[in-house]
C-alpha cells in the first residue's frame, strides 16, 4: 500500500514538472573561441637585469601562448590592437565591457616579477568575459632562460580549462631532420618543441637514422640506425647523451616503440626474410618472441593500457593491421578497406588507431576505432605517413614529401599536423628537411 | 574437358534462371500512377498548439468583438476566420470539443486571460502618455493573475494547464536557433559519457534573462567531473550570450519559466 501511494505521488509530483518548456539544444558553435590574450605587465622593472629586459618577455610570453591556442585550432586570439584596457588594470579587475565591446570570450592576463632569489615569477589569470569572472589563476616560478616552457605550460592550463581535456603544448618532438640531395642524404636525429623552437641536432650525420620513438618519460629515444651497414635499433639517453644497441639480435632490428610503462623496447627482427615481432626488457634484457609466423610482422606499436599490441602483417597477401593480445594470442584483423595499410599507431586515449593506407598510389593517414570500425581518412596527399599522436590523443604529427622532379630534385619533406576531426591542418616549421616525428609525453608530468 | 564445360554452362543457366525468376526488378510492371493528393500549405503553429488553438481563438474573437466597440475604423481586419477554414478540418473538429469541456471546469482561468489580452488592445488605442501607467497597471494585474493561479491549482487544473504550456515547433526552433549560435561547444569532451547540462531559466516579458541556474549544480564541484564543469560553463556562456533572447511578442506565461537541455553528444561524434 505504501509503495501505491509513493507511486502515486511521484506521479503527480512529477506531472507538474510539465509546466517548464524544455528545450534540447543538441547543435552549437564549432567556432574557435574568441579569445584576448593581453600583455603582461611587470611588477618590479627595477629587478630585471638588461640580460632579461633584452627578451621582453611581457611581449613573448603572451606571443607564444598565443602561437600555441591558435595552431590548436579551437581558439581564435584577438589582435591586441584591439584590446582597450591597458594590461596592469585588466590584471587587477578586468571592465569586461571593454572586452565585450571586442566579441572576447575568454581573456588572460598576467603578471611577472623577479624574486629575491632571482627566479621568474609569472602570474596568470584566466577570465570568463561572458560572466563576468575569473576561472583560473596560477602563479608559476622559474629561471628566467626557461619563459617558453612557462608560456607553454601555462597554454596547457588555458587549454585544459576551456576544453576539459589536457593540453598538449609543453611537449617535444624528435625527428629525423634531413639534407643533402636525395642520393645522398645526410640524416641527423633531432629535437624540438612543439612548436619548433629550440631546435637542436643529437646526432652527427655520419650514420643514417630511420623511426625514432620517445619513451614515456621523455627522457629516452629509442630508434634505428646503420651502424656498419647493419640497420639495429638503438637508445639514447637524451640527458647524457650516451648510446647503446638494444639486444643482440643476429641480423637487422628495426621499427622500435617503447611499452607504456617505457620498461619494454618492441621491434621487429628480420631473418631470412621473414620478419616477427620481439620485445626486450631493457633492464634485465630478456627478449621475447610474440609472433611467429612466415609472414613480414612489422610497426608494433602497445595500447595505454599495455595489454593489446597493434601491428602490420601481410600473412593475408597484401599488408593490413592486426591486433592481438601483449603475449601474441588472439591474433584479429581489424583493417577491412581497399589498399594497403602500415604504420598503425594506438592512441594514448586508447580509444583509436592511426595508420597509412595506400590506394590507388594515393597516401592517406588516417583513424579507425580499436575493432577496425568507423576508419576515416582525415588527409590524402602524393606521399605522406608514420603519424605520431599528440599527448592528449587529439592531435596528430606526421610528414609529407612533396613531388620532385624524376631524380628527386625539388621534392621536400617537412612535418605536418592534423586535429583528429580531419581539420586544422598546419606545417611545422624546421630549419631542414623533416621526417618520421614522434611526439613526447607532457614534460611536467 | 567438355564434361565440365557443359556442367559449367549448365549450372550457370540455373543460376541465370533462378535470379530471373526471382529477382523482382527484372520482371517488368508498369508503373503504378501514384493518385493525386491534394496539399494544403497551413502553418504548422497551428498543428503545433493544438491544445490552446481553440482557446486562443475564442479570446480573440471575444477581443475583436471589444474592438468593434471600441474602435471599428482603427482595428484592423482579422484574418481569424480563414484561418480556421483553411486548417485542416479533422483534428480541429475532434479537438474543439475536448476544450469546450474543460472550459466549463475551469472558466475563471479563460476569463482572466481575456482580461489580460483585451487590456493589451485597448493600449494602443489610448494616447501615450497614458502608457507608462498602463504598463504598471498590467504589471500589477498579472501578478494578481499569478497569484490567483498559484494559490488556485488543483490536479485537474493543472494537467490542462500543462497541455497550454509548450511553445510551438516553429517558436522552439526560433529559440534553438539563437542558442545554437551563441554556445561554442567545448571539444575536447567525450563523446561517450552522459553529459547534458540543464539549465533553467527564468524570463522577463522582453525576453532577457531574470535567473539562470544549472539544475545540476551539485556534479559541477565533484571531484573527476572536470568535464562536466566545462561543459556547463560553455552552457552558461551560451545563455548570458544570447541575453536577451528573442521571444514570441505574447505568452509569456508560456515561455517564463525555460529548461535548457544542453547536450554535445551528437556534435562531438561527427
Amino acid at each position: 500500500m505504501k509503495k501505491i501511494l509513493v507511486t502515486l505521488f511521484l506521479i503527480l509530483f512529477t506531472s507538474k514538472s510539465f509546466a517548464v518548456v524544455t528545450i534540447d539544444i543538441t547543435r552549437g558553435n564549432l567556432e574557435p573561441l574568441p579569445t584576448a590574450i593581453s600583455n603582461f605587465y611587470i611588477d618590479n622593472p627595477e629587478k630585471f637585469s638588461e640580460k632579461i629586459k633584452s627578451l621582453k618577455l611581457e611581449e613573448n610570453l603572451p606571443k607564444v601562448i598565443k602561437g600555441n591556442l591558435m595552431r590548436s585550432g579551437l581558439f581564435y586570439v584577438l589582435d591586441n590592437k584591439s584590446y582597450i584596457q591597458q594590461p596592469k588594470l585588466s590584471h587587477l579587475k578586468p571592465r569586461f565591457e571593454d572586452w565585450r565591446l571586442i566579441k572576447a570570450q575568454i581573456m588572460v592576463s598576467g603578471k611577472l616579477r623577479i624574486d629575491d632569489k632571482g627566479r621568474l615569477r609569472v602570474e596568470f589569470r584566466l577570465w570568463d568575459v561572458v560572466s563576468a569572472k575569473e576561472i583560473e589563476g596560477l602563479a608559476l616560478f622559474a629561471t628566467p632562460s626557461s619563459w617558453r616552457r612557462i608560456a607553454h605550460i601555462i597554454s596547457d592550463k588555458i587549454y585544459q580549462r576551456l576544453t576539459g581535456e589536457e593540453g598538449y603544448f609543453d611537449t617535444r618532438i624528435i625527428y629525423v631532420a634531413e639534407s643533402g640531395p636525395k642520393t645522398q642524404r645526410e640524416k641527423k636525429l633531432a629535437i624540438m618543441d612543439q612548436d619548433g623552437a629550440n631546435n637542436k641536432f643529437l646526432t652527427l650525420g655520419n650514420e643514417l637514422v630511420l623511426t625514432p620513438r620517445f619513451s614515456p618519460n621523455g627522457k629516452m629515444v629509442t630508434y634505428m640506425s646503420y651502424f656498419k651497414n647493419l640497420p639495429r635499433v638503438y637508445l639514447l639517453n637524451i640527458e647524457t647523451g650516451i648510446q647503446e644497441v638494444v639486444g643482440d639480435f643476429p641480423g637487422m632490428t628495426f621499427a622500435p616503440r617503447f611499452s607504456p610503462d617505457g620498461r619494454k623496447i618492441i621491434m621487429s627482427f628480420a631473418r631470412d626474410g621473414n620478419s616477427d615481432i620481439y620485445t626486450m626488457d631493457i633492464e634485465s634484457r630478456r627478449v621475447e618472441q610474440i609472433t611467429s609466423n612466415p609472414a613480414i610482422d612489422t610497426s608494433p606499436s602497445f595500447s595505454p593500457d599495455g595489454r593489446f599490441i597493434v601491428f602490420n602483417s601481410d600473412r593475408s597477401g597484401f599488408q593490413q593491421i592486426y591486433t592481438m593480445r601483449s603475449d601474441g594470442r588472439g591474433v584479429k584483423r581489424i583493417s577491412r578497406g581497399k589498399g594497403l595499410y602500415g604504420t598503425p599507431v594506438w592512441s594514448p586515449r586508447g580509444d583509436l588507431i592511426a595508420f597509412t593506407k595506400i590506394h590507388k598510389g594515393k597516401f592517406y593517414i588516417g583513424v579507425m576505432r580499436t575493432d577496425g570500425t568507423g576508419e576515416r581518412l582525415l588527409t590524402q596527399n602524393f606521399y605522406q605517413e608514420a603519424p605520431s599522436w599528440s599527448p592528449n590523443g587529439r592531435v596528430l604529427i606526421f610528414y609529407r614529401e612533396t613531388a620532385g622532379g624524376k631524380k628527386g630534385q625539388g621534392s621536400s619533406a617537412k612535418l605536418w599536423a592534423i586535429d583528429i576531426t580531419g581539420y586544422n591542418e598546419v606545417k611545422i616549421k624546421t630549419p631542414t628537411d623533416a621526417s618520421d616525428p614522434s611526439w613526447s609525453g607532457l614534460l611536467s608530468k | 574437358m567438355y564434361r565440365s564445360l557443359s556442367l559449367s554452362i549448365l549450372f550457370h543457366a540455373g543460376i541465370f534462371a533462378i535470379t530471373f525468376f526471382t529477382l523482382p526488378f527484372i520482371v517488368k510492371k508498369p508503373i503504378d500512377v501514384p493518385p493525386i493528393i491534394s496539399i494544403d500549405l497551413i502553418q504548422i503553429s497551428e498543428k503545433t498548439a493544438l491544445p490552446f488553438a481553440p482557446k486562443a481563438r475564442e479570446i480573440i474573437e471575444k477581443i475583436k468583438e471589444e474592438k468593434e466597440r471600441v474602435v471599428t475604423k482603427q482595428a484592423p481586419p482579422k484574418i481569424v476566420k480563414k484561418e480556421k477554414q483553411d486548417a485542416v478540418p479533422m483534428p480541429d473538429q475532434i479537438k474543439k470539443k475536448k476544450p469546450k469541456e474543460t472550459d466549463k471546469q475551469n472558466p475563471e482561468e479563460v476569463k482572466d486571460e481575456i482580461r489580460q489580452s483585451s487590456e493589451f488592445e485597448k493600449k494602443e488605442l489610448f494616447d501615450p502618455n497614458k502608457i507608462a501607467a498602463l504598463i504598471d497597471k498590467s504589471k500589477e494585474e498579472t501578478a494578481d493573475i499569478q497569484q490567483k493561479q498559484s494559490l488556485e491549482i488543483t490536479q485537474d487544473q493543472d494537467s490542462t494547464v500543462s497541455l497550454d504550456k509548450g511553445l510551438t515547433i516553429t517558436q522552439e526552433d526560433a529559440i534553438k536557433a539563437q542558442i545554437f549560435k551563441c554556445w561554442n561547444i567545448p571539444l575536447g569532451l567525450p563523446y561517450d559519457e552522459d553529459l547534458t547540462v540543464r539549465v533553467r531559466l527564468k524570463l522577463n516579458k522582453d525576453g532577457s534573462i531574470m535567473s539562470s541556474e544549472i539544475l545540476d549544480h551539485v556534479r559541477m564541484n565533484r571531484p573527476g567531473q572536470g568535464f562536466y564543469k566545462v561543459l556547463a560553463e560553455s552552457a552558461l556562456r551560451a545563455v548570458r550570450l544570447c541575453n536577451p533572447l528573442k521571444m514570441p511578442a505574447t505568452g509569456h506565461d508560456k515561455w517564463k519559466d525555460l529548461q535548457l537541455n544542453f547536450d554535445a553528444k551528437e556534435m562531438l561524434r561527427g
